[in-house]
């Protein structure tokens, strides 16, 4: 996907967060220098291309009361990694699910997956679901549920000289059984 | 779940995916929720405040804008919190989880290129003296989508 300066740093902007102002979009074609209606008719293009995957409400799910978060990874030869990866991104629970390069030998696990739940052995019961469902019994597996949080906010993609979204993102930090 | 106000949880149901895309946003969203673009405002303020909402705007795949990789680092429990104050610190980082594992210290790096992103790891190595092991990603399978909340 080809994206010109002007669409990268829309998309910078728009992945920053709008302000909570009536014309937020006309806000944000201040910063990037064109006008409301391109603005918008740019974000329309992009939406439809993919390159913005959604527009909305971006939440934090800790505060929501999902406190039991497990990232669960395994370790798949290659010529399976990707048909396991595939189903086992069509399971509800799961909220992301890639495949990453390891690090061996510290970091054998190649399959990842969160899921974010209430209830740890909700959670826990899930993650045994996909390893019965999948046939994932004989591989390599670990699970690790996160214990604080010290930063969550939208990506930061500015680059130096270019605008930045007028609202500077915060963060909070937050401790919390899970 | 942590109960938040009804209009709260109405755009929290509705609008994760596809905001309205018109010069006022806020007063399409009041209507669909039934409440009036002063209160969809001002609750969407609140939400920031309380930290639900991180906020409100795009959610772009992975490596459609720039580069980034995910973290991973053993840090002593003494030294916890400091290393995990100093990674965060950078414009950089966007998540930053303590988890339970050896590697005990997990963030997302994301920069203009991975130039920036190689920058970032390789200061955060030379400030702290500990190993920063870098977990690219290689294919998505699912990305955010979106989260269905059980309000009951």
């Amino acid at each position: 996907m080809e994206l010109s300066d002007v669409d990268r740093d829309l998309l910078a902007c728009a992945a920053n967060g709008l302000a909570l102002v009536e014309r937020p979009f006309a806000a944000m074609a201040h910063d990037v220098g064109l006008g409301e209606d391109e603005t918008i008719a740019r974000l329309r293009a992009l939406k439809d291309s993919g390159a913005i995957k959604r527009l909305g409400l971006v939440v934090r799910h800790r505060e929501l009361g999902y406190r039991a978060n497990a990232m669960a990874v395994w370790d798949l030869p290659e010529d399976r990694v990707d048909a396991v990866g595939q189903r086992m991104a069509a399971f509800p629970f799961v909220t992301l699910c890639y495949r990453r390069r390891r690090a061996p030998p510290r970091w054998p696990y190649n399959l990842f997956a969160m899921i974010h739940g209430t209830d740890r052995a909700v959670v826990t019961a899930q993650i045994a679901g996909l390893v019965a469902e999948l046939g994932l019994g004989e591989a390599p597996q670990s699970v690790l549920f996160s214990r604080r949080r010290y930063k969550q906010r939208g990506a930061n993609y500015a680059r130096a000289g270019h605008p930045v979204s007028r609202q500077e993102a915060s963060w909070t930090s937050s401790t919390g059984a899970s | 779940m942590k109960p938040q106000s009804r209009l709260a949880r109405a755009l929290i149901d509705r609008f994760q995916r596809d905001m309205p895309l018109e010069p006022r946003p806020f007063d399409a969203m009041a209507r669909a929720v039934d409440s009036t673009p002063a209160d969809v405002l001002a609750t969407l303020g609140e939400m920031q405040e309380t930290g639900t909402l991180s906020r409100i705007g795009a959610v772009v795949p992975p490596g459609v804008l720039g580069a980034s990789t995910l973290a991973a680092m053993e840090v002593p429990e003494e030294r916890l919190d400091e290393v995990a104050d100093h990674v965060s610190t950078y414009a950089e980082v966007n998540h930053n989880y303590e988890r339970e594992h050896a590697l005990n210290l997990w963030f997302v790096v994301t920069a203009a290129d991975r130039r920036g992103v190689d920058d970032v790891l390789a200061r955060i190595e030379r400030h702290t003296g500990l190993a920063v092991l870098d977990l690219p990603l290689e294919r998505a399978y699912r990305i955010d989508l979106g989260f269905d909340v059980s309000w009951s």
